[in-house]
Order: structure tokens, then C-alpha cells, then sequence
């Protein structure tokens, strides 16, 4: 009888909390770090550990001295975005340089806006294109890899690098194609050289899967950004083959597949409607190959979801779901 | 594809552990406390003063306004007391205390068993005997029934439904009803679309109730057999959801059609009235039984001796307690009503009202509200908005006191089902700020009103 | 390359007198016309914009100064008779002087005076818990501590005290703006005058239970019982709804109701020496004494003439 405790309804509440949903995506990455670590050897896990362990940090000393605040660690989201970075930049890339992209992630994107959930910018996103721009040569600079097990070799630059330097040089993209002997049964299981999020597409399909069977995301702004790229593609592929690249490439390369699975659907940086996530993703898919095609940098989905992050609030003001009883 | 409302929503987990026990009949307690604000609208006007002897069924109170309605002693037995009394939040009320002796009914009220099949023609007389029973409507609202079956004029009533949703975890009072009084509860329905002029009715029973569904589909082939006054009456399954049994999401999921904001369910031509209501109703008009008592369901993981009681009106909730065992030990909160929308109670001395549908144990690990931390934008309440609000919008504006934006973002239209703060990763509590705000934007439409 | 450079000062050059020319015209086209003593006078306000003078801020304050055919409505309490006279010299109006006024929280319960009989758990906010219950004591009427009033205070003056668990009013912050007293849904703080050199009366208590619950609910309640209104000699004391009020314009700060309230509810702060009940106490009962003993002495003096 004593003590009894009062407070407003509802007095149950479900199991999720922020830890347990970004629990959910960095087990969705599993399978991509496992492949990214199996093909690219042991370099590539230490690059994963700075990572992580520089957002981690950074996290903790900007809330704990800065803030003042109880750390936010504990929430996962800082490991998530170390995990991303990681999967967003060339193995190769020397280990400073993954800790400025961090502490650009969280120190830059994140924290100064006030933590979780304030950024404008997704932090991952943030951290890989300031190292893009600052770091060129290193970003850019891709090296044969020997694979865990000694898996095949994977060699040259990116896909997408060498179809615009061969633009470059005047070449279609047919020869270019067949020069470096890409085939999308490669592309689709691993082995296409590129950063390693860019590895095995099925590894980050299979995550995306389990975030949608686990109720994470919804799978809209994913969808809507796959079936732009695709349709933007196939109407410049259809006019020009030998000048533009076709939609089952576009698809697979450049880490699309990450940006659409993982970073457009980061929580804080897309909208929160159906309509508007549907919206933001035909933003992404479009500036996408159009960066691709027009742009100098071979690579578009980061700038593209950078871009279309900035858009979100509008988005949020502009397409409300509707409400009940009402026009 | 099942029957369901088509915005927002949560699934919780049921747990109907008190699914199995019949609802038995609780010893009638040495004291009453029978308060005369059970329902909504304007408190009633005590009929009785101190050292009067009353009857079981006896009007203790009479309304106090047009929106208003009978209160009837529970028990026989001398008034102690009419003054202000402590309710479950602990608040002052007035409440009739009257001392039990013997158990003397009034005269005219029908006490057997045996069913009355007869759905009576003159409707003005049946609304008048809903009236003099007390009736108000059982959901949760407790808004006088003759009230609502009395449409404005000009409004055309098109279905009646009746809601056995019991859309929220734990309660399994009308699961019970449905079971073991579901004649009476057709019967009562029959009355009530009698009175509606035989609008076709819909008895809405979730999924998770098979037997429910069977049984009242049984009942009603019996039924039909008697008199075509029952025919029209139908059981509709509906998907199990949170919150279903809202008065305008049964009436989407049933109808299809959706109540507009501010407006009220007989302008889509529904009515809604919930099974505990038509059993009230039939009790009234049959039997000439007004509300003396109601089912309780007595339930929680922690409480050993799970039941479903039938207790008198004005029964102290300490004396139910106690009959059933005590407080569990590691119970911290007690909750009349469902765990989503019932009010957690800090008086335990305070009595059961005719709208008392549950005593719910809950542990801390259960029900504490954890620490809060920030807004994650995930959506996650909006998507669970049934009526399709941004709770995490209103939460800021709410916190911002911004009345203007509030009522733009339709603040007013909360219907408090809980499903935002259930629902929110980051423990936010958004219902808290949001009800906050809600009641900032009612008040301003009323003054704007009143202006008029 | 020098043509690029003179080409670039041109443009912009030209572009910026475009732009200035048409700035101009525009700025001058929906030019307001305001009276001039609204600056005047906005410039003399403290510029908090707290509201306290029930206005939405020290512009609009000035606004209806200036417009107000006098300024009995119109009333800065923040800045109080100072500005007040500063805005009568602009507006050339008179002012009649007010006393200063500080924010009084009428509550007595502490956490010792008053036990906690259940835990809240919800937002931590006296709105939101007001709204759901009677609160997390025996006592409807007091303090439910979860800061509101010191939310709402601009001027930093208030400040929960987490021994107490109630909140305290700084008297040097305070300027009487009454943003605590509406952010209390228990309307416990009230604006009272500061009284000379601070010192000041009031029953520290809002509880209108009968004695017998008041008191169970809280050691320091006020309970009615009416010993303040009788002793006092001002007629300052009323006691309703089994609570008592001294009105702080008839009071006379005799302290002689706080030594005598069985509670402790009257507070007598700012106070220079200590209350000495027990001589208080022997005054008032010798007062009373010798009253009775008058009145004995009329009424026998009246039976002897009626006699």
C-alpha cells in the first residue's frame, strides 16, 4: 500500500530504445564487415577498429568534457557511424587519416549540432566526403588487395573510376567495359575493386533485410532511390550507350547499395513520412547519376545524400502523412 | 484482408492471463462509498441524507444537468455519510458512504435468470428505463447512453456497433461477458438498434477472442429463430491492434468511413456502444435492473490469484485487494483500467466506479518510465499515430507553448491512446507534453466559442 | 586576366547601385509611421520582455503607454517606480508610486513536514502532474516541486532548494513579474508587498482540508483553527475554506499571530531579531485578560444599571 507509483498513461512500453535499434544496424553490417575483411585482408579490419574506436572516443570526451553531460556511447549510434566510415573509405588509407574522418563524423557533424538526433548531416556521410576533398590522392588511390584467405585478386581502380577516365581518354563505354572485364555476376557476389562497402553486394542486401524483417527502416526511400537510378540510367543508357553507363551498373557499383540501405535511411538525417522518404530518395537516385555522369568526381551518392539531407526539414514541412478525419 | 483502422497503431502484447477465469461474484464489502461523479457531464444530486435506509437499485443520486445520470445504491443498508471523499487519483468527489445490512432489492427488479427475448416496440419508454438505470456507456468514457442514443435531429443513424474489441492488453472483462452473457449482451444490442430504428449492427470482436466470435455467432443464429428482431445483427472479426476499440478507429475499421475532427460518430451515421453497455442496457430494460455492479477483471504478471469479478458499485478497491490475496510484493503500480489508457491510482481506499473495468498489477521492470534521452527522428510515433498527428512536432510546440501551430498540427485531435509514447525509442514522454498542449489549444477554442 | 578583373569590379559595382537605388524606393514606400515617444520610452524599459506588465513585451508595453490616456493601466513591475517615472516624464503623465512587490510561495511542506505517501513517475512537471493527481502527499493543496515556477522565471530568482524540496525566492532577483504565480497550477505564490526593509507576514499554507486532515497530511499546515484572526488587532487576518490569509495592506508586522499559530504556518521573514514567543505569547494573553476582565466589568456595570 505505501509507495505506490503514480504517473500518466500509458504505463507500458514497447522494447525498442535508441541502443536497441542501432544494435539492429550494426548487426546489419555484420555480414558487409565480414565480407570486407575476408576479401580485403586484416588491414581492413584495423582500419574498422579506428574507426570505431576514434568515434567512440570522441564521443565520449565531447559529451563528458564539453557538454557536461552524461556519456552517450551507450547508445551505439557513434558505432555505427565508425562502421560506416570504415566501410566507406580504401583499406589502404593510412590510419590517421580515418581518425580526422571520425573526429570530423562525430566532432564536426554530430556533436556541435548536439548529439544523436540534432545533426543535419548524416556524420558517416560528412566524415568520408570532407576526407574525399581533403585527402584526394589517398581517397581515390586504390591498391590490390590479398584477401584473407588469398581470395582472387582484385585489381585496378574503381568501376566507376575507370569508366570516367576512359570518357576521359575518349574511349565508349562498351570498350572500357570489357577492357577491365567487369561482368554484374562479380559485382552482385564481391571482387569489384572500391572501398569496402562497395565489395559484396550481397552482404548488404542480406543487412538490409534483416533492418526491414526487424522493423528498423522502411524500405521506401531504399526502394524509391534503386528504382531512380535505374530509371535515370535506363533513359540516358537508351540515348547514348557508348557515352553513359547502364542501370544494372549504376545499381551495383560506386556504394550505392550502402548509401541506399544504410546511410539514407539513417534515422535522424531522412524524413519522417512515407511521401517525403519517397521524395528524398528520388532526390538521391537522381543527383546520384547526374554527379556520376556530369560530374568530375567518378562518385556521387555521398554528395548526393549530403545534398538531399539538407533538404529534409522542407521535406518534413511539405509532406505530412495524412491526418485522420481531415483533407 | 482483416478488418482493421487504417492509420498508425501498435501491436503489444496481449497478455490476457485472466482469459480463463470465470467471472464470479465478489462478497459484498461492510461499507460503500458510492461517489456521484461516475460518469461524464455534470456530477448527480444526492437523493439521501445521513441515517436513510436504502435498497439495492434504490436512486441514491439524480442527474445534475442535461448530460448527467442516475446513481442507484448497491447494497441495502443505512447512509452513513455525504461529503467529499478521496478518489483513486485523490481527488475530492462527493460519495454517498453507506453501511451494509442484508441484502434487500427493491421491488420490480427482475432477479432470476431467465432470458427476455422480447425487444419492447415503444422506444420513448425503453430510453426512459435506460435513463432511470443509469446507464452510461462502459468503455471508458462512461458517457450517459440515453444521451447518445437520443441523435440531434437531422442526424441519420446508419449502424450501430457494438465494441468488443478490448483492444487493450490484460482487460478481460468483456472477453468474459461476451462468453458467459452473450444473449444478454445480443439482446441488449437488439434494444438498442430497436431504438435506432433497426439499423443494421456490427459486433466487433478481435481475433485474439475465437471463442467469443463462435460463441456470439451461435447465439445469434438462436436468436434469430425467436424474432426477426434479430436479424441484421452480425459479428465482424477485426485484426488484433492497439487502440481498435477508439470510438472513431472502430468506426474506420467497421465503416470505413472517418469521423471528422471535432465532429462526433452519428455524423458518419454510427453509433458505438460497448458490450458491457448493451449488457447494462438489457439489465435496465429487461429487468429493471439498473448498475449496481459491473465486472472487474483483478489481473497483472505479478498477481498470483488472477480473476474476473463481479463487484458492487462503490466497493473500496483495498477490500477487492484483499480478498484476492494483497498486494503482491514486488507490484508498484495499480492501474484502473488497461495499461494504455488507464489512470494509475495513489489512493487505494478509494472506491469502484460503474466504469471500474480492470485493477491492474504492474512491477517496475514493467512499467517504470525509463531516462529520457534525445529525439532520434525516427518516426517511429507518427507512424504509430492513429490519428495520424506528429506527436514528435507537438512535443516541441507543446514545449514551446505555441497555441497557434498546435492547433494547426491538429493537437486537439489526440485522442490519448498512448501509442506515441509506447512507442518512442528514445523514452521521450510525448503524451505527457502533448496532453499538456492539447488541453491549451481546447481551451482556446473554447474561448473563441464562447466569443461567438 | 586584367579584363576579367575590371570586368568583375564593373558588374558588381553596377549591381550594387541597382540594388541600393531600388532598396531605397521600397524602404521608403512601406515606411511606418510610429509615434516617436514609443522608442522613447521602449529605450527607458528594462528590456526584459518578460511580460510581467501583461503585455507581450516592453515594445508592446510602450505601445499602449503611449496610446493609454493615462497610465493606471499600465504598470512595469520590473522596473517599477524608477522607469515608471522616467515614462510619465516622457509621456507627461503622472504616476502614482506602487510598493515594491517580491513573489511569496505559500507552502509549508518540506519533505520532513510532510511525508511522501506515493512516487511520481511522468514528465517532471507540476502541469502535467496537477493534471493527473492530487500529488505525491497527503496534502491536495501544496508544492508538487517539480520546478514549473522556477522554469518560468527570467530573472534566475527562484530556485528549487533540494533539502526542502521547495522552491525559495531570491529577493534581490525578484521583480514581481507574476510569470511564477501563473506558472503554478496550486496557485501557492502570490505577490505581496515587500514590506519595510523586507520584513513581512504570511500564512505559508494553502491547505483547505479540515484541521484534523490537514494536519495528517502535513505538520506545518494551516488548520483553521482561527487563532490568528482573533488575536490579531488589525482585522488583517481572514480565515476561509479552513484556511487563513493576512492581508498584507492592514498588517502591521506585530508578530503576534506567528507566535501564537499552533502549526508554525505564519512566517514573519526579514525580521531583524528573533521571535520571542513565550513573551509575545504572555502579552496577548495579558491583553485578552484584561479585555475579558473590561468586558466582564461593562456587562456588570450595564446589569447593575438595568437593575
Amino acid at each position: 500500500m505505501s509507495n505506490l507509483t503514480v504517473s500518466p498513461s500509458p504505463h507500458i512500453h514497447s522494447k525498442d530504445s535508441t541502443r536497441s535499434l542501432m544494435t539492429d544496424v550494426v548487426i546489419a553490417l555484420v555480414p558487409a564487415v565480414i565480407c570486407s575483411v575476408v576479401f580485403l585482408g586484416l588491414r581492413e579490419l584495423l582500419v574498422l577498429a579506428v574507426s570505431v574506436a576514434s568515434c567512440l572516443l570522441l564521443e565520449w570526451a565531447v559529451t563528458r568534457f564539453m557538454m557536461k553531460k552524461p556519456s552517450t556511447i551507450g547508445d551505439m549510434s557513434a558505432v555505427v557511424t565508425g562502421i560506416l566510415l570504415a566501410l566507406n573509405v580504401p583499406y589502404t588509407l593510412p590510419l590517421w587519416i580515418v581518425a580526422i574522418g571520425a573526429a570530423v563524423a562525430i566532432g564536426v557533424a554530430k556533436m556541435t549540432f548536439g548529439g544523436l538526433g540534432q545533426n543535419v548531416f548524416n556524420p558517416a556521410i560528412a566524415g568520408r566526403v570532407f576526407l574525399l576533398v581533403s585527402y584526394p590522392s589517398q581517397m581515390t588511390h586504390w591498391e590490390a588487395p590479398q584477401g584473407l584467405f588469398g581470395a582472387d585478386a582484385i585489381t585496378g581502380p574503381t568501376p566507376l573510376g575507370a569508366i570516367k577516365e576512359g570518357l576521359l581518354q575518349g574511349s565508349s563505354v562498351k570498350d572500357i567495359m570489357t577492357e577491365h572485364g567487369y561482368n554484374y555476376g562479380q559485382m552482385l557476389f564481391a571482387n569489384i575493386g572500391g572501398s569496402a562497402g562497395e565489395i559484396c553486394a550481397i552482404a548488404l542486401l542480406a543487412g538490409f533485410v534483416y533492418l526491414l524483417v526487424r522493423r528498423v527502416i522502411k524500405p521506401w526511400i531504399t526502394l524509391s532511390i534503386f528504382a531512380t537510378v535505374a530509371l535515370t540510367s535506363l533513359i540516358f543508357w537508351g540515348i547514348n550507350p557508348d557515352r553513359f553507363t547502364d542501370p544494372c551498373f549504376n545499381l551495383l557499383t560506386g556504394g550505392l547499395i550502402l548509401g541506399a540501405c544504410f546511410m539514407a535511411t539513417d534515422y535522424v538525417t531522412s524524413p519522417m513520412s512515407t511521401k517525403g522518404g519517397i521524395i528524398f530518395g528520388v532526390g538521391i537516385g537522381f543527383l546520384t547519376v547526374m554527379i556520376r555522369y556530369f560530374g568530375s568526381y567518378p562518385e556521387g551518392v555521398s554528395f548526393a545524400i549530403l545534398i538531399m539531407n539538407s533538404v529534409v526539414p522542407l521535406l518534413n514541412r511539405w509532406f505530412k502523412q495524412k491526418k485522420f478525419g481531415r483533407a | 484482408m482483416k478488418n482493421t483502422f487504417s492509420i498508425g497503431g501498435i501491436h503489444p502484447h496481449d497478455n490476457k492471463i485472466s482469459r480463463d477465469c470465470a467471472i464470479t461474484p465478489l462478497a459484498t464489502p461492510p461499507t460503500v462509498y458510492i461517489s456521484v461523479a461516475q460518469h461524464i457531464g455534470a456530477p448527480a444530486q444526492p437523493l439521501v441524507k445521513p441515517g436513510d435506509k436504502v435498497k439495492v437499485g434504490q436512486p441514491v443520486a439524480e442527474p445534475g444537468g442535461f448530460v448527467s445520470a442516475f446513481i442507484h445504491s448497491s447494497v441495502s443498508g443505512t447512509v452513513k455519510s455525504v461529503g467529499p471523499r478521496a478518489d483513486l487519483a485523490g481527488k475530492m468527489s462527493t460519495t454517498i458512504e453507506i453501511t451494509v445490512e442484508g441484502d434487500e432489492w427493491m421491488e420490480g427488479i427482475d432477479t432470476t435468470d431467465t432470458l427476455v427475448t422480447d425487444i419492447p416496440e415503444d422506444n420513448k419508454a425503453t430510453l426512459e428505463k435506460i435513463r432511470l438505470g443509469g446507464v452510461v456507456g462502459l468503455g471508458g468514457a462512461t458517457f450517459p447512453t440515453h444521451v447518445k442514443l437520443s441523435p440531434p435531429p437531422g442526424s441519420k443513424c446508419e449502424m450501430l456497433i457494438i465494441n468488443g474489441c478490448e483492444c487493450e492488453p490484460y482487460l478481460t472483462s468483456d472477453f468474459r461477458t461476451l462468453l458467459e452473457k452473450g444473449e444478454q449482451v445480443v439482446i441488449g444490442a437488439a434494444i438498442i438498434k430497436q431504438v435506432l430504428g433497426g439499423v443494421p449492427c456490427t459486433i466487433a470482436i478481435e481475433e485474439n477472442k475465437p471463442e467469443a466470435i463462435d460463441h456470439i455467432n451461435e447465439v445469434i443464429a438462436k436468436l434469430r429463430k425467436i424474432s426477426p428482431k434479430y436479424d441484421g445483427i452480425s459479428v465482424m472479426t477485426m485484426k488484433m491492434r492497439y487502440p481498435q476499440g477508439g470510438e472513431k478507429q472502430l468506426i474506420d475499421a467497421v465503416m470505413h468511413r472517418q469521423v471528422a475532427s471535432g465532429g462526433l460518430p452519428i455524423s458518419v451515421g454510427a453509433v458505438v456502444q460497448n458490450v458491457a453497455t448493451a449488457l447494462a442496457v438489457y439489465d435496465a430494460v429487461q429487468k429493471n435492473k439498473p448498475i449496481i455492479d459491473n465486472s472487474v477483471t483483478v489481473t497483472g504478471g505479478c498477481f498470483p490469484k488472477q480473476a474476473n469479478l463481479l463487484v458492487r458499485v462503490g466497493t473500496p478497491l483495498s477490500y477487492i485487494i484483499d480478498s484476492l490475496g494483497g498486494m503482491p510484493s514486488d507490484a508498484v503500480k495499480v492501474i484502473s483500467g488497461g495499461p494504455m489508457m488507464g489512470k494509475a491510482i495513489s489512493n487505494l481506499d478509494a472506491a469502484t466506479l460503474k466504469g471500474t473495468s480492470s485493477l491492474l498489477f504492474l512491477t517496475a521492470e514493467e512499467t517504470m518510465r525509463k531516462p529520457e534521452s534525445n529525439c532520434i527522428r525516427c518516426g517511429k510515433c507518427a507512424d504509430a499515430c492513429p490519428m495520424g498527428l506528429e506527436p514528435f512536432l507537438l512535443n516541441k510546440l507543446s514545449r514551446i507553448n505555441d497555441v497557434e501551430a498546435l492547433e494547426d498540427n491538429a493537437a486537439q485531435d489526440c485522442i490519448e491512446c498512448g501509442c506515441c509514447l509506447y512507442s518512442c525509442p528514445a523514452n521521450i514522454p510525448l503524451l505527457d507534453i502533448i496532453r499538456m498542449g492539447k488541453a491549451e489549444v481546447m481551451k482556446a477554442i473554447k474561448s473563441r466559442q464562447i466569443k461567438k | 586576366m586584367t579584363q576579367t578583373i575590371i570586368w568583375t569590379i564593373a558588374i558588381i559595382t553596377v549591381l550594387g547601385l541597382v540594388l541600393a537605388i531600388i532598396l531605397y524606393f521600397v524602404a521608403e514606400k512601406f515606411k511606418v509611421q510610429e509615434d516617436p515617444r514609443i522608442d522613447e520610452v521602449e529605450k527607458v524599459m528594462p528590456g526584459a520582455n518578460c511580460g510581467g506588465c501583461g503585455f507581450a513585451g516592453c515594445r508592446a508595453f510602450a505601445e499602449a503607454a503611449v496610446a493609454a490616456p493615462n497610465l493606471d493601466n499600465n504598470y512595469c513591475p520590473v522596473g517599477g517606480n524608477d522607469v515608471m517615472a522616467k515614462v510619465a516624464a516622457i509621456l507627461g503623465y503622472e504616476v502614482k508610486a506602487k510598493a515594491p512587490m517580491v513573489a511569496v510561495v505559500r507552502c509549508n511542506g518540506t519533505c520532513a513536514n510532510r511525508p511522501r505517501t506515493n512516487t511520481y513517475d511522468g514528465l517532471s512537471s507540476c502541469k502535467v502532474k496537477a493534471a493527473l493527481y492530487s500529488g505525491d502527499t497527503a496534502c491536495a493543496f501544496g508544492c508538487l516541486g517539480c520546478g514549473d515556477c522556477v522554469e518560468a522565471c527570467q530573472f534566475g530568482a527562484l530556485s528549487m532548494n533540494p533539502e526542502t524540496g521547495l522552491p525559495e525566492v531570491d529577493e534581490t532577483k525578484c521583480t514581481a513579474c507574476g510569470a511564477c504565480v501563473k506558472a503554478c497550477p496550486k496557485t501557492l505564490i502570490e505577490l505581496r508587498a515587500k514590506g519595510p526593509r523586507g520584513m513581512r507576514m504570511f500564512v505559508s499554507c494553502r491547505n483547505q482540508d479540515k484541521g484534523p486532515a490537514a494536519k495528517k497530511a502535513c505538520a506545518a499546515a494551516c488548520i483553521g483553527c482561527g487563532i490568528c484572526q482573533k488575536t490579531c488587532t488589525h482585522d488583517a487576518i481572514t480565515v476561509e475554506n479552513n484556511v487563513a490569509y493576512i492581508d498584507f495592506n492592514k498588517c502591521k508586522l506585530c508578530r503576534e499571530c506567528e507566535a501564537l499559530c499552533p502549526t508554525g504556518a505564519i512566517h514573519g521573514v526579514n525580521f531583524p531579531k528573533p521571535l520571542d514567543k513565550e513573551a509575545v505569547k504572555a502579552r496577548v494573553q495579558e491583553r485578552q485578560k484584561k479585555a475579558r476582565e473590561a468586558a466582564a466589568a461593562a456587562a456588570a456595570e450595564s446589569n447593575t444599571k438595568e437593575a
